[in-house]
């Protein structure tokens, strides 16, 4: 008897064993996973070089794989001895603050950063340039007070008014619009529909347009489509739509193609050449906007490096070297322009491959 | 830590059936062993293991920056995990604590922008997450709806109440002192100072779970609501409770989460439900109700987030960290399983062969099932 009953105590004892074990292996799994990501960062930054890490919106989004890819390019060309990129999977507005607080730990140099929300990072930022990283915001601004400088594609208004002509052209000058968006908070595409509305209200050539709805994908594909396809059931004299998101504007492509308002409804907005290419041979749609986001990225590596260096301190007037774009300028509230829009549309769109 | 004494019935009858009831050891461990040896106890192991590891071979990790950026992180999941193990005990659920904290933040967002003092702004909030729980409380607990539904509902039902309350918004301007004391740290710990109220609410939580009769409650609750019925236990009464400090503590959660990201927007802590439902079964919590520990879901919550602490020190993609984390619940969750089955398997294998020897010494009462099954 006695016996039995250190056998059942031993099993028992032996299962809990077994389980720590078990749970012990994964959690070495994990570990081993993280080792072998760090030794990368170690060997670089014992190099005692300037380093910088890219934090776009979030992974995995087209658009932002072509900006890192330039930013990556413009690292390099700049003399950054290491390069990361890290970022959320969804776009939300606190989720990026993690990654900055990582970045300041690993005593990064340079952050460039497109912020969801251009609040909610502040505080992690303050902690990061305290420790004494450089702020470059890019694609999307945060509040001036967080960062050095903001490299904008484009001056914002240059961007709306060229996607409202190209939708006027396209409706023939009147008619019913809407506009389907990013997130509801996303900084760059409200600051357009705001110069959008404004263009609406006050230039006499759209007095006949009227903008009916605007509505929010969530840069999601699938949301996106859904809302396409709701503002077509909704608005019945719909003629055209305008999306400042290449997620947006890919879905709402995809839904048109594939329903009977093919054709007679416009769509504009800004999008990939890679991803419009179908649409725009279709006929689905007839021209849109972008400008080339690898620049983006390769001018906010230089400013970067600039910061770094100490050659600008992001004050009005500084100029510094982008590499192969020539100069760039620091302008009012610390902003950089990269370059204006280009048109995309059957005739030239063979001609990109981003 | 104590496990409910319910739980010994079965094994103590099957297992040591022939033990005189004078033997206090009958299941093998008491006081002290039987800590050591839980099942959420070795979460608690896996975590120490695991900071030890990342504190020895992950660079950086071993610094008072890094005590404070995690646990920052891990706050709202540690409160919210808290009423959480309670009411997975009683074999119910809440999913909709992170829309109650996304609905607080939301409402604190037009308080505050309304010009509302910011104290008559905390209160309000957290008044609105009583409520929240209470009307979750009334159809769970009332109206003896399953919570799985409800909260499925109600989930949805607070998300779209915050964005009916501040829309596309976002509010920013919270005052700056406020905003700095929910990033402050003790001294030199790195410890934020938020934690002192987090540790507070894990104290009576843990005491109300484990040292109460209320709380040995609800471990009947959670293995038989008849039974529970039966020995007077007023379920109604406990799981409406449950269910409003659920929402309260969400909406502490809620407000610390604007407080700390200086924000407070319709979606905020999305998704932070299931993130929290992952981490109290890991540790230890059954989903089955009527088993797990206040200090079992602790560590699971601890566990996960220095694991994705770890994972962005070390610039691992999220991709990795989903998946990991995605793995280690399933882990957690399956190896017992097995383990038990093995060691099922095991045990009836020992008895055939020692079936002889068990029937001479008149062990047959010990073993009644193994032999029958034997023959």
């Amino acid at each position: 008897m006695t016996m039995q009953f250190i056998r059942h105590t031993k099993t028992r004892g032996t299962r809990r064993f077994l389980t720590l074990a078990a749970v012990a292996a994964s959690v070495a799994l994990v570990a081993g996973g993280c080792a072998a990501g760090n030794d990368a960062g170690t060997g670089t930054a014992a190099e005692g070089d300037l380093s910088i890490t890219f934090i776009p919106k979030q992974l995995n989004n087209p658009y932002t794989d072509v900006v890192l890819g330039g930013g990556k390019d413009g690292a390099t060309a700049g003399g950054f001895a290491a390069t990361e990129v890290v970022g959320p999977l969804e776009a939300s507005a606190s989720s990026q603050v993690s990654f900055i607080n990582a970045e300041t730990q690993a005593g990064t140099s340079v952050i460039v950063i497109a912020a969801n929300d251009p609040d909610a990072v502040g505080p992690a930022l303050e902690e990061a340039r305290a420790a004494g990283a450089k702020i470059v915001a890019f694609d999307s601004d945060t509040n001036p007070d967080y960062r050095d400088v903001f490299i904008s594609q484009v001056v914002a208004k240059d961007v709306a008014l060229i996607q409202i002509k190209l939708l006027a052209e396209q409706i023939g000058g009147s008619g019913e619009i809407a506009i389907l968006s990013a997130t509801a908070n996303a900084t760059n595409q409200n600051e357009w529909i705001k110069f959008i509305e404004e263009e609406l209200a006050s230039n006499p050539e759209y007095a006949e347009i009227s903008l009916v709805a605007k509505v929010y994908g969530d840069d999601d594909d699938t949301k996106s489509f859904q809302e396409a396809q709701g503002l077509l059931q909704a608005y019945p004299n719909l003629k055209g739509i305008i999306s400042p998101t290449t997620v947006g504007i890919a879905a709402t492509a995809r839904y048109l193609s594939t329903s009977n308002y093919k054709g007679t409804v416009a769509l504009t907005g800004l999008g990939l050449p890679n991803e419009m290419r179908p649409f725009v041979k279709d006929g689905t749609v007839t021209a849109f906007a972008l400008w080339d986001p690898a620049q983006l990225g390769y001018v906010a590596a230089f400013a970067g490096k600039a910061l770094a260096n100490g050659t600008i301190t992001g004050a009005e007037g500084d100029t510094f070297d982008a590499g192969d774009l020539g100069k760039r300028e620091v302008g009012a509230d610390g902003i950089v322009i990269v370059g204006p829009p280009t048109t995309f549309n059957a005739d030239n769109i063979d001609d990109y491959d981003f | 830590m104590s496990n409910p004494p319910t739980e010994l019935l079965p094994t103590a009858t099957n297992k040591s059936g022939t033990r005189s009831a004078g033997a206090p050891t009958a299941r093998g461990r008491t006081g002290i062993a039987r800590i050591l040896l839980g099942r959420d106890t070795v979460i608690i192991y896996a975590l120490v293991v695991f900071i030890i590891y990342a504190a020895l071979f992950i660079p950086r990790f071993a610094s008072p920056v890094s005590t404070g950026f995690l646990l920052l992180d891990v706050i709202p999941a540690l409160l919210i995990a808290l009423p959480m193990t309670l009411i997975i005990i009683t074999g119910e659920i809440d999913l909709s604590v992170a829309s109650i904290a996304g609905l607080t933040s939301a409402l604190m967002g037009v308080l505050w922008a309304a010009g509302l003092d910011i104290g008559l702004v905390l209160i309000v909030s957290l008044l609105a997450g009583v409520l929240a729980g209470a009307f979750n409380g009334l159809l769970v607990a009332v109206l003896g709806l399953p919570s799985l539904a409800v909260t499925i509902g109600t989930l949805a039902l607070f998300r779209g109440l915050a964005l009916v309350v501040i829309g596309d918004n976002a509010v920013a301007n919270f005052p700056p002192p406020l905003t700095s004391f929910f990033t402050s740290k003790l001294g030199g710990t790195g410890i934020p100072t938020v934690m002192i109220g987090v540790v507070l609410v894990a104290i009576i939580f843990g005491v109300v779970l484990h040292l109460t009769p209320f709380g040995r409650g609800l471990f009947a609750l959670g293995y038989s609501k008849e039974a529970a019925i039966f020995v007077g236990i007023k379920v109604v009464r406990a799981k409406f409770w449950l269910y409003v400090a659920s929402g309260s503590v969400s909406a502490l959660a809620g407000i610390y989460w604007t407080l700390r990201y200086s924000s407070a927007r319709s979606d905020n802590a999305s998704g932070l439900e299931l993130t929290v439902i992952a981490a109290v079964l890991l540790g230890g919590v059954s989903i089955f109700g009527g088993k797990g520990s206040i200090p079992g879901a602790i560590a699971g919550v601890l566990l996960i987030g220095t694991i994705n602490f770890t994972l962005r020190l070390g610039r691992i993609s999220d991709v990795v960290l989903i998946i990991v984390t995605g793995t280690l619940l399933i882990a957690s969750v399956v190896a017992p399983s097995i383990i038990d089955g093995i060691t099922k398997w095991l045990h009836t294998r020992r008895h055939r062969r020692t079936l002889p020897q068990a029937s001479a010494s008149g062990a047959t009462r010990a073993t009644a099932s193994g032999v029958q099954e034997g023959k």
